[in-house]
């Protein structure tokens, strides 16, 4: 058997992983494994510019291929700058390893140079966490690592390693484990038999269904069965942020997005639903509004891979707990089997005045059969996104920041596949996008990437346009700039009175061509509608380019539909500044 | 309702703080905790006891199996059980209030397990309920100091909660 140092463990563990790529920022407590990665490692490491941005972008590139992302940092700051990443993934359950370097064993509890508690800090953000202890237990820990943060609901893991763990003149036996055991860790592999029957039938029995799916359908890798099982019985389909691309955005059977900025039909639907198929969701505040008048007479079948998702705001009425794609394959057999003795099921006339009303839901206030935004002499947002999607025909991946941009682009760009909307839905980190999308085109460098966000958002990372340089990562940064922090002032209308409170930095803002030039990008800025589209072709037509395309949009436009709260449901919305449902 | 929960965790450093973190971090409390080894040395024993109605307490329980260290929860209060509840207790016992102490020690079968000149210290076991009412019983008495193990727990008959 071969002998390795901790730090060499470490770098070869990586490989017989199937590591694509490690994000990192090097430092005192991981220069051993620094080292080891540059002696003998074929695992590519991808320096960022700031802890946080590795964590994004090892985030982005699991969101977008599934793999789990890896991230490694150095003690104190190092991990502390890693945690908001982390929290961003552990809130959206992404697959993720991240290995932080720790002060020395014996200088632990001592407040040395660069030492904190990382274990402890990231306790409540992590699926689990591990604290080397021995250097021979180094390749069952990675092992254990990458198999907890990528089954069952993915999540982050923290393998925490004191520098002396991995010092080079300690060699050991390695040998990777194949397998793992883990006698406190089994999530489901599959549903209750009983029970999907059960919601099967219930399903089939429903007069007004609406299917509800989100991030967990993806993660899940069941979009393709949950697009059968829809086109199967014709259900409308709604997704929540974390699942758009689960359904394709384009199908006619798609009711958009729901929730609080989500679109009129789907609210409208959820809300006067009686059957209720929620897949892969977990009832999120953003998604139910007021909850004791969530659905009212709604019957919920729920399904998750994990317990806790179950009934914790909604009470489900048929709970399943499974993998989705176990879950759904069974449903559908359920459903051949169901329908073979009974070819009335489900009840078509039911369905067909159902879809009556969702199309005068849609044609009344639906996003797409109508202009439902403010004329205005500007660059409207919404134009922006629709703009991108003609340009990269809607087949771009997309990242986004947090804010209004992000609920544009959620809306208005309509994804046909899982996987290509990457954005921070739960911690709603701004910063997020840039990173993200830098992580995305590594993963795949021959995809279009665009990051859409604002010159709020993107001023939290934009360091890593230097990162961006140095990789030739050239994404698309759509920057919808209205001067003022968007989200933030929307809210201060409609709830403050327009009380701009610390919301606008608009006359100290960089030229953004020019600090784009200062990096080596493209930076094109737009302010007329006529140029808009011709700009954006240019951004993808500069294929091996970085391109900023700074567009000066209207600075007064809302996002709408927004829930009305507090005390409303799921049908109460403002769909302008002064209409109502 | 007060209930019982009580699990079995992997005992390794770091195991009790993620079932105290996740109390803390989701807002649920904790009125007693007590954990200590069993007799197998990779397993721990925790028992605490909180209050809720029973979704809460199935959400409770939902997160506590979440935790990797957690291997098994139980909830006690939900069949026959046995709980008990260790007090020490330091009161103040001079002139004629030591015989008062040891006789109500005696009727509650507690033992006074340290006498100093002008102290006792008092030991006993029971449910919770019991300890409370001794020592709503110590009136009149200058109760110095108190320490309770907290609750621990077992199912009465076949039931155990094992591997």
């Amino acid at each position: 058997m071969e002998l390795l140092s901790g730090g060499e463990m470490i770098a070869r563990a990586l490989e017989d992983e199937g590591v694509e790529y490690v994000f990192g920022y090097p430092g005192g407590a991981v220069l051993h494994i620094y080292d080891a990665l540059f002696k003998d490692c074929k695992v590519p490491h991808i320096l960022v510019r700031h802890e946080q941005a590795a964590t994004h972008a090892a985030d982005a590139y699991a969101r977008a291929t599934g793999k789990p992302g890896v991230v490694l940092v150095t003690s104190g700051p190092g991990a502390t700058n890693a945690i908001t990443g982390i929290a961003t993934a552990y809130m959206d359950s992404i697959p993720m390893v991240v290995l932080s370097g720790q002060v020395q064993s014996h200088l632990i509890g001592e407040d040395a140079f660069q030492e904190t508690d990382m274990v402890g800090i990231s306790r409540p953000i992590v699926k689990h966490s591990f604290m080397v202890k021995r250097a021979e237990d180094i390749p069952g820990i990675i092992k254990k690592a990458f198999h907890i943060a990528a089954t069952g609901r993915p999540g982050p893991v923290v393998i925490d390693i004191p520098k002396d763990v991995t010092r080079p003149d300690e060699k050991f036996e390695y040998s990777y484990p194949e397998s793992v055991k883990l006698r406190s860790y089994s999530p489901a592999q599959r549903g209750h038999n009983g029970q999907i029957k059960k919601a099967t039938r219930m399903l089939l029995g429903a007069k007004r269904p609406v299917i509800y799916s989100g991030g967990g359908v993806i993660l899940g890798e069941a979009s393709d069965l949950l697009t059968r099982l829809a086109h199967e019985l014709n259900y409308p389909v709604t997704n929540t942020l974390m699942g758009l691309g689960a359904f394709p955005g384009s199908d006619r059977q798609f009711l958009g997005m729901l929730g609080m900025h989500g679109f009129y039909e789907a609210n409208m639907a959820m809300h006067h639903a009686d059957v209720i198929l929620a897949v892969g969701a977990r009832f999120d505040d953003r998604v139910t509004n007021t909850v004791s008048k969530f659905c009212p007479s709604a019957k919920i079948i729920h399904i998750d891979i994990d317990p806790t998702s179950i009934s914790k705001t909604v009470q489900a009425d048929i709970p399943i707990v499974g993998p989705v794609h176990s879950v759904l394959t069974e449903m559908l057999a359920q459903i051949g089997q169901m329908r073979a003795k009974d070819a009335d099921l489900p009840d078509t006339a039911a369905l067909e005045r159902w879809w009556q009303q969702i199309d005068e839901w849609r044609a009344a206030h639906g996003l797409f059969t109508g202009r439902r935004y403010r004329e205005s002499e500007q660059i409207m947002p919404q134009q922006v996104i629709e703009s991108l999607y003609r340009a990269t025909n809607g087949n771009a991946y997309v990242t986004s920041d947090v804010g209004q941009h992000q609920m544009f682009a959620a809306q208005y760009y309509r994804f046909d596949k899982p996987r290509r909307w990457i954005n921070s839905g739960g911690l709603g980190t701004m910063g997020f996008g840039l990173p993200a999308a830098i992580g995305v085109k590594l993963a795949f460098p021959d995809a279009d990437v665009a990051c859409v966000t604002g010159e709020g958002s993107i001023q939290m990372n934009i360091q890593e346009l230097s990162t961006a340089t140095h990789y030739k990562t050239p994404v698309k940064i759509i920057n919808l700039r209205n001067n003022y922090l968007g989200m933030v002032k929307q809210w201060q209308d409609m709830q403050y009175e327009g009380r701009y409170s610390e919301v606008t930095y608009a006359d100290s803002l960089p030229d953004f061509v020019k600090l784009m030039e200062a990096y080596g990008h493209v930076g094109i800025q737009v302010t007329r509608l006529e140029d808009l589209d011709a700009a954006m072709e240019e951004t993808f037509a500069l294929k091996d380019r970085t391109v900023f395309l700074d567009v000066l949009i209207d600075n007064m436009e809302h996002v709408y539909p927004m829930h009305i709260a507090p005390n409303g449901s799921m049908k109460d919305m403002w769909l302008s500044k002064n209409e109502r449902t | 309702m007060r209930r019982i929960l009580s699990m079995l965790l992997e005992n390794e450093p770091g195991a009790l703080s993620r079932v105290v973190g996740l109390f803390s971090q989701r807002g649920y409390n904790i009125e007693t905790l007590n954990v200590a080894a069993t007799d197998d040395p990779t397993l721990s024993r925790l028992t605490l006891t909180t209050k809720g109605d029973d979704l809460h307490i199935e959400q409770v329980t939902k997160q506590l199996n979440k935790l990797v260290d957690v291997v098994k929860v139980v909830d006690l209060t939900e069949g026959a059980h046995v709980e008990r509840d260790l007090m020490l207790i330091k009161v103040r016992a001079t002139g004629a209030a030591r015989d008062e102490i040891k006789r109500t020690t005696d009727i509650f079968r507690g033992q006074i397990v340290d006498v100093g000149p002008n102290v006792f210290t008092i030991q006993l076991v029971g449910t919770s309920d019991k300890l409370d009412a001794f020592v709503a019983a110590m009136v009149d008495v200058d109760i110095l100091e108190v320490v309770r193990s907290g609750v621990a727990g077992i199912s009465r008959g076949e039931k155990v909660l094992s591997l």
